[in-house]
């Protein structure tokens, strides 16, 4: 059953992210990104992480598509919207993309992996929490620095010039 | 559903998919979800590793800083956007080629 | 010892936080917050040599560090390190931070820029007391480029002004000549001994590695940062020009503690010098100091003959570590930092009093620094005068002032080392010539501005006594060249044993034995030569001043006639040996030059012919081997290799788009194919 679902979930996950690229309408591009987004978070808790997939959900989902929400509104006028000439050098980009997916194929399934046995956590928050605070504590306080100043240029670069 | 190459496979098709919608999306903020795809893709791939590596947590945590920094990224990539906009009346990204000058 | 070090580096910083961000909001746009965290750090400071004065322990040290970046086995540390001559470092930089802070007060009253000059006097402060406790030579080569960075921001702080906005300019650049060398010198020093840690250096060359000529290279570079801080000659040229900055800036960097930084990391870095490095770092201080006060005479701009003094007594402290009495340049850097001071705050305090009586009778075109509009300053100036004339006599090395004790002990060490080597004569001569000018040139400045009828009568009613703010560090900072301070607890005027001896005791160099003189050869030949120094000094002195006194004062001497009788000497001085107007025709025009006709390569030729021409010249040739044998051997064929060419031609020039997505694409392409070939 479980299995079936994983099935499920990965199609669904990456035909959502096929219809972004694909897709005319950047509206739906948008909500495909959604889509795809959600699938993601859903493979995490297949995954054994929980709390990924929440913060996933909240940033991503709730944050990040909202954003590229408000910003198609900004940007583009209903009327403007050239539907035909939405893609550029589709040929050599698509030669490219597949050139590099078959490279990585063949590596995934040449490399000898080396899996190690695990059991499921009951929680993985715990164990973030603590390594967020001890090991990778500068990194973390860096990160905050980051975003204050993403804040800070993306409100100063926004702004109307007087 | 209990390989690692399962999960690496998709992740690379996520990555593949976002680049290919880098490379040809004319619209700026299409290339912007391009670039989310390909984020997350980077980040499937941590989790993984984590849960195959005999639960190292340190993949969730690298996670965590790889959606700080594409939130920013986001933030200041749409401000940029919204920049251009007001500058050339379009988001098309080749239609903004100054470079060539 | 640690943690009062930690405060004594930290809260300046913490002061220029507070100032930069809220400096304009707090009352009296926050002054109070750095002269608190100044007035801490001295306190605390003065705490650290009460410890080691009663420790009394010359070999007294301690360290602490942390390790910054770890590559593998490339490993970057930063640290502290304390011992005796970090803290007296300590004290003298908070000492006269302390002062410039509060003469600031009443001096930059007004300023619009008020707060920024606190905030920036602030950052200096950490900087300078992070390059005197530094214990490696990465984090000591970031702070000097910290302090490099306060010294640009405060001498071109009235930016608007474009002689400053240069000065600041030239100041940086010239220091970045200088840092080009210190910078390869430490990495001379840790490609051979794979550590910047000082004591793991000293270790490193003691084994001998690195040795010879790589080590005196590693020295020289070093040594070329000193240059370039400390205004050696050939990079002096910022020095005087630094002087558009604001007065206590000019006490506090530009004579008292940044350009001491060269010859503190010289002390510092004293023990793994070779034997020739030090000969010429002897020559390159000695030839400055005696070049620097010849300039000085002649000078009209009060700042101007402060700059070109300090010039000549930063000579005399490199010249004293390149004959080995570092400890003697070393204590001349302590004593001069204190009376130079001084003598700029007295400047600052003239400059002060003649802007203040210009503003009264409206008038500008006067140049209140020039001394030439001053005279008979005495009387309505009465302690600037005094504290100036103490310091005067301090500098021109006259008995029970610090001065005489300290240029005393680097003559005899100039002397003992020409003992040593004859060959050497010249590095006596230059110092002992130089301390001959000295009181010539300082008697010159005190008798002009002070004794000397009104120059500007107009002028003269609006002279005021400076306020109490600025009067204070003038007055404790000229207490402070009595010689006592510095010779407790023996009380012999003419011998600088004492506290500050016992103190700092002079090291052997790390090279192996018999290549370097040792310490003890050097105080014994010190010890030698300190009876005939001391005559021969104290009769230059007295001559100097007399020559002062006769020309400047009694003019018996007419100075207009001396200066038209030594005609060419008169007008080099006059123009500085025309050093700017050389550097400015033999290097930098011709540095221009270059540049502009590397640029017209780079885009006339390499950019417009050959990028963009790649498509042009290949149809071009294309064309022409097609007309030529058109009616030749094979059309077909020709023709063929030039529509070819033509056709490549164009598809490269289509590669060139402008377009991200185009670039990216080919980024991809290109990393696919790198795969492909790396694989196979």
């Amino acid at each position: 059953m479980t299995t079936i679902i994983f099935w499920l979930l990965a199609g669904f996950t990456l035909a959502a992210a096929v219809m972004v690229v694909v897709s005319r309408r950047l509206m739906y591009s948008a909500v495909s990104l959604l889509f795809t987004l959600v699938g993601i978070a859903g493979l995490y808790i297949f995954l054994w992480a929980d709390f990924i997939a929440v913060v996933q959900i909240v940033i991503y989902v709730g944050g990040i598509t909202v954003l590229i929400l408000f910003g198609i509104m900004l940007t583009n006028r209903i009327e403007s919207v050239n539907i035909s000439h939405d893609r550029v050098q589709m040929r050599y980009g698509l030669i490219g993309g597949s050139g590099l997916l078959i490279l990585l194929l063949i590596m995934i399934f040449r490399t000898p992996w080396q899996v190690l046995p695990a059991v499921e956590p009951a929680s993985t928050i715990d164990v973030i929490g603590r390594m967020l605070l001890i090991d990778y504590l500068l990194p973390f306080e860096v990160a905050s620095l980051l975003l204050l100043a993403a804040l800070i240029g993306a409100a100063t670069l926004a702004r109307r010039k007087r | 559903m209990d390989h690692l190459q399962t999960y690496l496979v998709i992740a690379s098709l996520l990555f593949v998919i976002g680049l290919v919608g880098v490379i040809t999306r004319r619209n700026a903020i299409a290339v912007l979800m391009g670039v989310e795809l390909i984020l997350n893709a980077a980040n499937l791939n941590f989790v993984a590793f984590a849960r195959f590596g005999g639960i190292n947590l340190s993949g969730h945590v690298f996670s965590v800083f790889v959606m700080i920094m594409a939130a920013a990224e986001a933030a200041v990539a749409l401000a940029i956007i919204i920049n251009i906009y007001h500058l050339f009346h379009t988001v098309n990204v080749d239609e903004a080629d100054e470079l060539k000058q | 010892m640690i943690a009062a070090a930690l405060i004594i580096l930290f809260l300046p910083l913490l002061g220029f936080i507070i100032q930069l961000f809220l400096g304009r909001r707090l009352p009296r746009q926050g002054d109070f917050v750095g002269i608190g965290m100044v007035l801490v750090t001295l306190v605390t400071a003065i705490g650290m040599l009460v410890i080691i004065l009663i420790q009394g322990d010359p070999d007294f040290r301690r360290e602490v560090a942390f390790t910054w970046l770890n590559l593998g086995s490339f490993k970057i540390e930063l640290g502290l390190l304390i011992d005796n001559i970090t803290v007296i470092m300590l004290v003298v930089v908070a000492l006269i931070s302390s002062a410039s802070h509060i003469y600031s007060t009443r001096y930059m009253e007004g300023d619009p820029g008020y707060s920024r000059y606190f905030a920036y006097l602030s950052i200096f402060t950490f900087s300078m007391n992070g390059i005197v406790l530094a214990n490696n030579l990465v984090s000591l080569y970031i702070f000097w480029e910290l302090v490099g960075l306060s010294s640009y921001l405060l001498i071109g702080f009235w930016y608007s002004k474009d002689s400053a906005a240069a000065a600041g300019k030239k100041a940086f650049l010239t220091n970045r000549v200088g840092d080009l060398g210190f910078f390869i010198g430490i990495m001379l020093l840790f490609t051979a001994v794979g550590s910047f840690n000082f004591n793991e250096i000293f270790h490193s060359v003691g084994q001998g590695t690195p040795s010879g000529w790589l080590l005196t290279l590693a020295g020289l570079g070093l040594f070329c940062g000193a240059v370039g801080k400390s205004a050696q000659v050939p990079l002096h040229i910022w020095l005087p020009d630094a002087m558009e900055g604001p007065t206590p800036v000019s006490a506090l960097i530009h004579a008292a503690t940044m350009v001491a930084a060269g010859v503190y990391l010289l002390v510092r870095l004293f023990p793994i010098l070779t034997p020739d490095a030090l000969t010429a770092i002897a020559y390159v201080g000695g030839f400055t100091a005696l070049f620097a006060a010849t300039i000085a005479i002649t000078q009209n701009d009060i700042k101007r003959v402060l700059a070109y003094s300090t010039l000549s007594q930063l000579g005399y402290m490199v010249m004293a570590v390149g004959t080995g009495a570092y400890v003697a340049g070393f204590f001349h850097l302590v004593t001069h930092a204190m009376f130079k001071a001084t003598l700029f705050y007295g400047a600052g305090s003239v400059i002060h009093a003649m802007h203040h009586a210009l503003d009264e009778i409206g008038n500008h075109s006067i140049d209140p620094q020039d001394m030439r509009n001053m005279g008979g300053l005495r009387q309505p100036m009465p302690v600037t005068y005094r504290a100036m004339l103490i310091s005067t006599l301090a500098i021109s090395g006259v008995p029970l002032f610090s001065g005489f004790i300290s240029k005393d002990a680097i003559l005899a060490g100039s002397l003992a080392f020409a003992q040593h080597s004859p060959g050497h004569f010249l590095i006596p001569f230059f110092g002992f010539t130089a301390a001959l000018i000295t009181p010539i040139y300082m008697f010159r400045l005190i008798f002009l501005t002070f004794h000397h009828r009104p120059q500007k009568p107009q002028l003269h009613s609006g002279i005021q006594e400076s306020p109490m703010e600025m009067k204070l560090p003038m007055v404790v900072l000229s207490v402070m060249t009595f010689f006592l301070f510095y010779t407790l607890p023996s009380f012999n005027p003419l011998s600088d044993a004492g506290w500050f001896t016992s103190l700092v005791v002079a090291r052997d160099a790390v090279l192996p034995p018999g290549v370097a003189l040792t310490a003890h050869e050097v105080a014994e030949g010190i010890h030698h030569a300190h009876l005939p120094t001391i005559i021969t000094s104290l009769s230059l002195a007295g001559i100097g001043m007399l020559l002062g006194w006769l020309i400047f004062l009694k003019q018996k001497i007419s100075a207009d006639n001396l200066a038209e009788r030594s005609g060419l000497l008169y007008r080099l001085s006059f123009n500085k040996f025309y050093v700017d107007e050389i550097y400015q025709r033999y290097l930098y025009r011709p540095f221009l030059r270059l540049a502009e006709r590397v640029g017209f390569i780079d885009w006339d030729i390499y950019d417009q012919r050959f990028i963009d021409g790649i498509g042009r010249q290949g149809s071009r040739l294309a064309h022409f081997i097609g007309a030529v044998d058109w009616e030749g051997l094979d059309k077909k064929l020709v023709n063929g290799i030039g529509r070819g060419l033509q056709r490549a031609g164009q598809g490269l020039r289509q590669v060139q788009t402008g377009q991200l997505q185009n670039y990216l694409l080919f980024a991809f392409l290109a990393l696919v194919i790198i795969i492909i070939i790396q694989v196979i």
